[in-house]
């Protein structure tokens, strides 16, 4: 919290620095070995020494891109710069009768701003960058990505030209704070720029407020009153210098970032790209799988589809990350292991799952409390079918008539006398043998 | 009490001669009955300066005192001093009490020296003169119709008037260096970075520094010891092995070489004042230095580049004064921007408006490159001037000040003129270096007269030694005004004292040497020194 009390100075803060190393390696954009911060001078309640601490001229890291992937089809989105700059406090203007209140707690910590170039071109591009974005600075660990807390905050440039055309004059929309808004607000704000030219009229550039009660962006101030920021060297803070060793150390640390990861899923596991594109939409999630697969020892595809099925319907339900479920990828990896030898049949192992989910134990342990081991053993399969066939002569005569799904039906009915354990691969061949035996002339419908 | 250096008061402690209580009760009682005339303080805490004086003789009796323990010493009134009112000489912070400590007070602190209180200072420490201040000017102790110089007039005067034996000051383009001049006091601003600007209420960031005034070099040096060093809260703080700035004291000068700046000795320069620095050469000269002719080509652009960087600088550092979270606020306002408005029409005085102007304008769109880039260039040059000039000499000695203490009134209502005081110091604050004064003769109407020494960076040491090595030799810096009100030296008729501190230094001993003043036809003419009509020594 920065009060900017008389003679206190500002002191760099070395762990938005490693973050800014971070996050100019992730996206492949340059670290500029001497970057250097300015004063950005301007009046306002919340910003307590009168100038924000920023970088004008020469940021922390130039360029850069991020893939996105829109409706299937992938896309690179180009990196202007990102440069570290002092948060400033919020001004609370709905709290007090007539008054504005200042929260200053925040003001003064660090931040880290990335600015793309114009190459997004929809609301639903926007979207996916932003949300690309917020998987990328969780997974390289310099976010937490809070929304609501507005770790993770953003402003959207928009405006709109006929095709071919030069790029229009933008509105920047300010008080994003959820990816539905930045939707909603973007797709407001070019109905409204197209509604002004086709009246004749002309978008002026200003900075706008998104307001989510009314579902509109409304004026917050135009460029006429665009403040002279007298940007100049903050006297206060030495250029920041990173060392080429400094760089090296973070890249060590970096771990593998979702593109490698992704491509990784899609020719090491053999997995679909759609499968390996939602595997590593978050770094908990794609953890999850690659510890799931090792416990499993191979099945790659099985895991996923457990993964992205059973379980990640399970982490929607509780509203949690992957690595904050109840389900460890050792147990879930252990469930699997009985569904492909074949113990259980995949209809139990749902059962189990939802057991496991709710604290039961292990699978194993749930597997024999609830007697749900399937029967495999082939001359106890024989006698139900037995049973099954001499009990339903309707079906057998069907079946022989050529209607398919009677057989369908002789299996459930099999399924049912099992009380759901006997083995349905089993069933299968044992059913369609004894079918087959029995069609011969003399057999039990003649 | 009063009429001992600080280092001699430090080894009266040590011995327990006299306690800090007694002494700082003392020096209490001066400021009570002497500070009236002067204006040196803005506020006086007997009763913490007391229990501070209490603790410190406790600390001397364990014998675990430092050499400042027990000693009274004044801040002036922009370093923040828990609990004290800090109001950096304006209406915006009158009422201001700090809620924490500058480093600077914190280091005094833990060597045990007693704040006895706050000195006067411009408002913000933009002046010359100490006349910009909210709380009334400063009044000169060797002639109280005259300014002290500025903006820490308040620290020199009380040193001066012997108030206390020592007190800090900030020095950005002069503030240190002019009035200690003007005062007829020691006084030393370090190199930029040498001591932490934390707590230091700003005006100029990049020129900023904090200093100290005393009766001698070797007051400045134990006081030098206490304040600098390394500090994380000051991303400027320089970070160096701790020096005791007094290692060099002993050491004699002979051999060292002293550059003269010819671009110092000009007409620019008062003739009375010429007479006394010269005559403080030739006794560096008769100690064995020898003088070097150096030049410093950019001389004439330091003022003009500093009235460019420093406003700019102040403009934006002024910014938080808006009445919003502290300080003074406008008693009427409209709205949001009428509130600034007002808070800061009416809680900043003519000088500093006149400075946030000046640097909103050259930080302006459209201005910045042709004032405030261009201004950083000239610096860099000025700079490498003084970096080729140290390959030549040792230390540069020169003028502190262009006159010496002018009346009050006099140039207040002509900036440009106040400005040009700072024409002999300005150029050390935008290179970063290091520069002391210290008393080398009375000029004009009997007023005091510094030498400026001016060092390499970090170099304190070696332009202590010089200092320490003249003032063994002379005893300007032993005056002490007189008066009805000062108190010294008792019995002596006014005439006769302005007689005394108006004649020529006579070193104490030297029967070798004969007396600088006789006129010494045979030297060889000095053409950057313009004869004087009438100085003492012409």
């Amino acid at each position: 919290m920065d009060l900017a009390l008389p003679g206190v100075l500002p002191v760099l803060n070395a762990g938005a620095v490693v973050r800014a190393i971070r996050f100019g390696l992730a996206v492949g954009g340059a670290v500029a070995p001497r970057s250097v911060f300015a004063r950005k001078n301007y009046f306002y309640p919340d910003l307590p020494k009168g100038y924000q601490i920023s970088q004008f001229e020469l940021p922390v890291v130039v360029g850069g891109e991020i893939l996105i992937a829109v409706e299937g089809a992938e896309k690179r989105v180009r990196l202007t710069r990102a440069h570290l700059e002092e948060d400033a406090g919020k001004s609370l203007h709905e709290d007090f009768h007539g008054m504005s209140g200042i929260d200053l707690n925040r003001a003064g910590t660090p931040l880290l701003e990335i600015v793309s170039e114009p190459d997004l071109r929809s609301a639903k591009e926007a979207v996916a960058y932003a949300k690309t974005l917020h998987s990328l600075v969780r997974w390289i660990g310099i976010c937490d990505g809070n929304m609501q807390e507005g770790s993770f905050r953003c402003d959207a440039n928009v405006s709109v030209r006929r095709p071919g055309a030069p790029l229009g004059t933008r509105c920047e929309i300010k008080n994003l704070n959820s990816f539905r808004f930045l939707e909603k607000a973007i797709d407001f704000e070019v109905r409204r720029q197209v509604e002004l030219i086709e009246d004749g009229g002309k978008v002026v550039q200003e900075t706008r407020l998104w307001d989510p009660q009314k579902g509109e962006t409304r004026s917050m101030r135009s460029k006429e009153d665009a403040q002279d920021y007298r940007y100049f060297p903050d006297p206060d803070l030495l250029p920041l210098e990173i060392t080429p060793q400094a760089i090296a150390r973070e890249r060590d640390a970096l771990p593998e970032l979702p593109v490698a990861m992704r491509e990784r899923f899609i020719a090491g596991h053999g997995l679909p790209a759609s499968d390996a594109t939602t595997l590593t939409a978050s770094k908990a999630l794609a953890d999850y799988f690659e510890a799931m697969v090792k416990a499993v020892g191979g099945e790659p595809k099985t895991c996923a589809n457990w993964v992205l099925g059973e379980f990640s319907a399970l982490l929607n339900r509780l509203e949690v990350e992957a690595d904050a479920g109840p389900v460890a990828p050792v147990a879930l990896a252990g469930l699997v292991k009985r569904v492909l030898d074949g113990i259980i049949s995949g209809k139990s192992a749902k059962d189990v799952f939802a057991a496991m989910a709710a604290g039961e134990g292990e699978a194993d342990a749930i597997i024999e409390a609830k007697g749900l081991r399937q029967v495999s053993d082939a001359g106890a399969i024989e006698a139900i079918v037995d049973e099954v066939l001499a009990g339903n002569a309707k079906q057998v005569e069907d079946y022989r008539a050529g209607k398919e799904k009677a057989f369908n039906s002789l299996v459930g009915q099999v399924m049912k006398a099992s009380r759901g354990k006997a083995n349905p691969g089993q069933v299968n061949e044992i059913l369609k043998r004894k079918l087959g035996e029995d069609a011969g002339p003399g057999g039990l419908a003649s | 009490m009063h009429d001992r250096p600080l280092a001699a008061l430090a080894a009266g402690l040590a011995a327990r001669e006299f306690s800090s209580e007694e002494l700082v009760r003392h020096q209490l009682d001066r400021i009570a009955r002497l500070d009236k005339g002067l204006n040196a303080f803005i506020t006086v805490d007997e009763e913490k300066a007391l229990a501070a004086a209490r603790a410190a003789d406790a600390r001397l009796a364990k014998g675990e005192g430092g050499p400042l323990a027990g000693i009274p010493i004044a801040h002036k009134d922009l370093f923040c001093a828990k609990g004290w009112k800090t109001t950096c000489g304006s209406k915006m912070l009158s009422d201001w009490i700090a809620p924490y400590d500058a480093h600077v007070v914190e280091r005094f602190a833990r060597e045990g020296a007693v704040l006895v209180g706050k000195t006067n200072m411009d408002e913000f420490a933009m002046g010359s003169s100490n006349e910009s201040s909210f709380f009334g000017p400063v009044r000169n102790p060797w002639d109280r119709s005259r300014v002290p110089g500025g903006s820490s007039g308040g620290s020199a005067a009380a040193v001066a008037a012997r108030l206390v034996p020592g007190a800090t000051g900030t020095d950005t383009g002069g503030s240190i260096r002019q009035p200690a001049s003007l005062c007829g006091v020691s006084g030393i601003r370090p190199t930029y970075g040498a001591v932490s600007r934390y707590g230091m209420v700003a005006f100029a960031s990049s020129l900023d520094q904090g200093g100290a005034f005393g009766e001698s070099a070797e007051d400045l040096a134990l006081m030098l010891n206490a304040m600098a060093g390394f500090d994380p809260r000051d991303s400027t703080s320089v970070e160096r092995p701790p020096e005791d700035y007094r290692r060099d004291l002993p050491k004699p000068v002979a051999g060292l070489r002293v550059g003269l700046p010819k671009e110092y000795f000009t007409k620019d320069l008062a003739p009375d004042v010429a007479a006394c620095v010269t005559g403080a050469i030739d006794e560096l000269k008769r100690q064995g230095a020898v003088p070097v002719e150096i030049s410093l080509p950019n001389q004439h652009l330091a003022v003009p580049v500093y009235y460019v960087i420093a406003p700019a600088e102040a403009s934006s550092n002024l910014s938080r004064f808006d009445g919003v979270r502290y300080g003074f606020r406008a008693p009427e306002y409209a709205d949001l921007n009428d509130l600034y408005r007002k808070t800061r029409a009416q809680g900043f005085g003519a000088e500093v408006k006149r400075r946030i102007l000046v640097g909103a304008y050259v930080l302006s769109h459209g201005y910045y490159d042709a004032y405030y880039l261009q201004a950083q260039k000239v610096r860099r040059l000025i700079a490498r001037d003084f970096t080729e000039a140290f390959k030549a000499c040792d230390v540069i000695a020169g003028p502190a000040a262009p006159t010496v203490a002018f009346p009050i009134g006099e140039k207040s209502d002509d900036p440009v003129q106040m400005y040009l005081e700072d024409l002999y110091t300005i150029s050390v604050n935008l290179a970063g270096l290091p520069g002391l004064s210290v008393p080398c003769g009375f000029g004009a109407h009997g007023l005091p007269v510094g030498l400026q020494l001016i060092g390499n960076y970090f170099d304190e040491a070696r332009m202590l030694q010089v200092a320490h090595r003249y003032q063994l030799a002379t005893d300007w810096h032993r005056r002490r005004p007189m008066g009805p009100n000062l108190g010294w030296p008792p019995g002596k008729s006014s005439s006769a004292w302005r007689r005394m501190r108006s004649c020529p230094p006579r070193p104490r001993s030297s029967p070798a040497h004969p007396p600088p003043s006789a006129p010494r036809p045979t030297r060889r003419p000095r053409p950057w020194i313009s004869r004087c009509p009438g100085c003492c020594r012409c």
